[in-house]
């Protein structure tokens, strides 16, 4: 692939990937998150760099530690909860330093797009003790990613390279370059790669002068940079706040943009706050450049105007500072909301159905499944994090007993099963409890936008790969009772459901059906409403089916959305849903 | 020059994101600083979706916000309706009249409103309304909407038809082109 020195518009997470392309970059692992999810997917498509989907934010991490110690840039990417899933491996890279250059994307979800929580990935990087850089646009994405690289390998040391959603998921005008591949010979260190006791404490005191060595770096590094105009105030701000501030006042403030915001540098705030009259500091999420200004004895305004909730815009900050926003038209009328729904035709919808119809609790776990929560189905009642369903429903039904093992079970996804699932479920077989978890096996990451997990059988390019047997798996973990069933089979899901419930033993159902997106999916021709027998019961509209709607009283079928999935047929009690004749 | 706004608005999984694809590429090729922001995750699962387009001499904001949009394009006449608080005073909405009813008005939680684009033109809102739907399946495909919008909207551009058909060229598949290219010269003289 050649775009060398050509001006284009790019997506932030592209420009990213761009950038470990320029930079050299040989190996990539991360797992799937929105907004981080396409850095990968566009890396992917070099064949230069060998690019993989792991299990999980951990391993990904520390594969990208093995190659960075063998002595190629390596790479991984998440987002801001995966980060925590990292965490483990990142605090002691802090130690070890790195031998190629490694950097590592997390991505902030401000706003909560597509997130289960709005924290805030600057948190990590200073409890890790590692240098953060945060680019505001995608030319600053592709120039920033291949400076991480030099800082990783001057300073010894992971980057963490954060995004937004805005700055991920926007596109604005990069320029490329060429692709230079360094290469460092591996070299045994026990001293610096064994963390044990002895060891440790030896790095430690190189991690805090590491520290300090960054910070006179900060005061004076191309990330940081003052823009001066009228004193009278004086922003300090980084990432997508920087273009909000910028878009409000243009020019005629003076701005400190901070693109490192780990560690942050001393006498570059003093003496910026020294030439303004009046010092403000907009950052979205919580206030820590401001307690660090404070720290330095500084007065400036920070959440004292600002919200720590949410993600801001150029309205907020222009409202925030007593600034003229535009009016515009008002429509008085209730304007019906539009959440996400389960698509038409999505597999997960007859399991749920047939949950809440058991009248069961559900505990529910990450991806299109959550969507089980929402009306009319609302069958899921615990979303937590990645792998949370089984451990959850282990505790629920050990305190429990009886009166919920009958009628509690897990939902998880498979490739969130093959995230951080799988130990949850050795603990139920460890420790035994009369669980019943249901994977619902849709033979893809979906709600990501469909990336390939350990149990497809493909790789990130598509290619054959290994897959892991999810019955094997979960008989080897000792579980006698493991069933197989299709969602689109209301009657099977119900007999197996009560089945498994009704037993005194911990059980595993998988519900199988792939995505009705994925490519591959042949869809039967629509449905279509006899509506001399339509009695308009509506019984066909508990499923919350997008393609069903109610028109003149007879249920109403769009034809554009309908994959001839059956679920809601087997619902209708006077039998006016009919599949057309099918070709033999 | 000031920065222009353009929103798409839609319902997750219309084809707005190719719309701005189409967009970016056509204004960047005027030699405009441009920006496009966009969705992903969870709301593209049929859920209210909208992707900004910002150009000018020089573009700071990705997103646009209320009473900023000098064009808003609505796939969907519910939509153009939720999103009219972000239209700039003298703005203009071009909309599909396609009605797509949301979960609550499917499980009879809400009502969807009656008459929509003659509320929206009450407003004193400028509105372009036409059947993108119908026109696309004219054109021969009812995927195409988006690209009859883009005609549509290209009625209010001062730009050669040249420049259009470059950026259809550039991101759409030769295979569809001349669907494509009907679709567009169909929004575009929709009377």
């Amino acid at each position: 692939m050649s775009l060398s020195n050509t001006k284009q518009l790019m997506l932030g997470n592209k420009a990213v990937a761009r950038g470990l392309y320029e930079a050299g970059v040989c190996f990539i692992s991360s797992y799937p998150g929105t907004p981080s999810t396409e850095v990968t997917e566009e890396a992917a498509k070099y064949e230069e760099i060998y690019c993989e989907w792991a299990p999980n934010e951990k391993v990904a991490m520390e594969s990208a530690f093995g190659a960075s110690l063998a002595g190629r840039r390596a790479f991984c990417a998440q987002k801001h909860v995966g980060l925590n899933v990292a965490a483990d491996p990142l605090y002691t890279m802090s130690y070890t330093g790195v031998n190629a250059g490694l950097v590592i994307v997390v991505a902030d979800d401000a706003g909560m797009h597509s997130s289960q929580n709005e924290q805030d990935s600057r948190h990590h990087a200073i409890a890790a003790k590692v240098p953060m850089i945060e680019p505001s646009d995608s030319a600053e994405a592709l120039e920033f990613t291949k400076l991480a690289y030099e800082l990783s390998e001057k300073f010894d040391t992971p980057v963490l390279l954060k995004m937004c959603t805005r700055v991920a998921h926007s596109q604005s005008i990069v320029e490329t370059g060429e692709r230079t591949v360094p290469d460092k010979p591996y070299e045994k260190n026990i001293a610096k790669y064994v963390m044990m006791p002895g060891n440790a404490k030896k790095r430690h005191p190189i991690v805090e002068q590491r520290t300090k060595d960054l910070i006179a770096y900060a005061e004076n590094c191309p990330l940081n940079r003052v823009e001066m105009g009228d004193t009278k105030i004086g922003i300090i701000t980084c990432s997508t706040s920087y273009q909000y501030v910028k878009e409000v006042f243009g020019d005629s403030v003076s701005v400190l943009k901070l693109g490192m915001t780990n560690p942050l540098p001393e006498n570059l705030i003093k003496d910026f706050a020294a030439k303004v009259d009046k010092l403000y500091v907009v950052e979205e999420l919580d206030p820590i450049i401001e307690n660090h200004v404070k720290s330095l004895g500084l007065e400036v305004t920070g959440k004292d105007l600002l919200p720590i909730c949410d993600e801001f815009s150029q309205t907020l900050i222009a409202k925030s500072f007593d600034k003229e926003v535009a009016s515009s038209f008002t429509l008085e009328e209730n304007i019906p909301n539009r959440p996400p729904v389960m698509c038409a035709g999505c597999p997960h919808r007859g399991l749920f159905y047939t949950l809440k119809k058991n009248n069961c609790t559900v505990l529910g776990d990450i991806g299109c499944y959550t969507l089980g929560a929402v009306p009319p189905l609302g069958a899921i009642e615990m979303t937590l994090c990645m792998g949370a369903s089984i451990g959850a429903l282990h505790g629920f039904n050990k305190v429990r007993g009886a009166e919920s093992e009958h009628k509690t079970v897990a939902v998880i996804g498979d490739s969130t099963f093959m995230h951080s699932g799988m130990t949850g479920l050795a603990n139920v077989a460890y420790n035994q409890s009369n669980s019943t978890i249901v994977i619902v096996d849709n033979s893809i990451t979906g709600m990501t936008g469909h990336q390939q997990n350990p149990t497809t059988g493909y790789n990130i390019k598509g290619d054959p790969a290994g897959k892991i047997d999810l019955e094997a798996l979960c008989k080897a973990m000792g579980f006698e009772r493991v069933r197989v069933v299709d969602p689109y089979n209301l009657d099977e899901c119900d007999k197996v459901i009560k089945e498994e419930l009704a037993v005194d033993a911990p059980s595993v159902i998988i519900s199988r059906r792939p995505c009705a997106l994925l490519k591959y999916v042949k869809h039967n021709k629509p449905l279509k409403v006899n509506t001399d027998k339509c009695v308009g019961c509506k019984s066909c509209m508990r499923i919350g089916c997008p393609a069903i709607s109610m028109k003149d009283g007879k249920a109403s079928i769009d034809t554009t959305l309908c994959v001839g999935c059956n679920v809601c047929s087997q619902l209708c009690p006077v039998g006016a849903l009919e599949a057309p004749e099918r070709e033999a | 020059m000031e920065t222009k706004n353009i929103m798409i608005v839609g319902v997750g999984g219309q084809g707005s994101l190719l719309a701005s694809k189409l967009l970016g590429h056509l204004l960047l090729n005027q030699g405009y600083d441009v920006k496009v922001s966009e969705v992903h995750g969870m709301s593209q699962r049929g859920g209210s979706v909208v992707t900004y387009v910002r150009y000018g001499d020089k573009v700071y904001s990705p997103v646009i916000d209320k009473g900023e949009a000098d064009f808003i394009v609505s796939f969907e006449a519910l939509e153009a309706a939720r999103w009219l608080p972000f239209l700039k005073k003298d703005g203009q909405i071009v909309t599909n009249t396609q009605q797509i009813d949301p979960m609550p008005v499917i499980t009879g939680a809400a009502e969807y409103p009656a008459d929509l684009v003659s509320k929206l033109k009450a407003t004193g809102a400028k509105v372009d309304a036409l059947d993108c739907l119908s026109l696309a399946e004219e054109a021969g495909s009812a995927k195409a909407v988006n690209i009859v919008l883009l005609g549509r909207l290209s009625h209010y551009f001062d730009l050669p038809e040249d420049a259009w058909m470059k950026s259809l060229e550039a991101n759409v598949p030769a295979k569809f082109l001349e669907m494509n290219k009907k679709a567009f010269e169909l929004g575009k003289n929709h009377a």
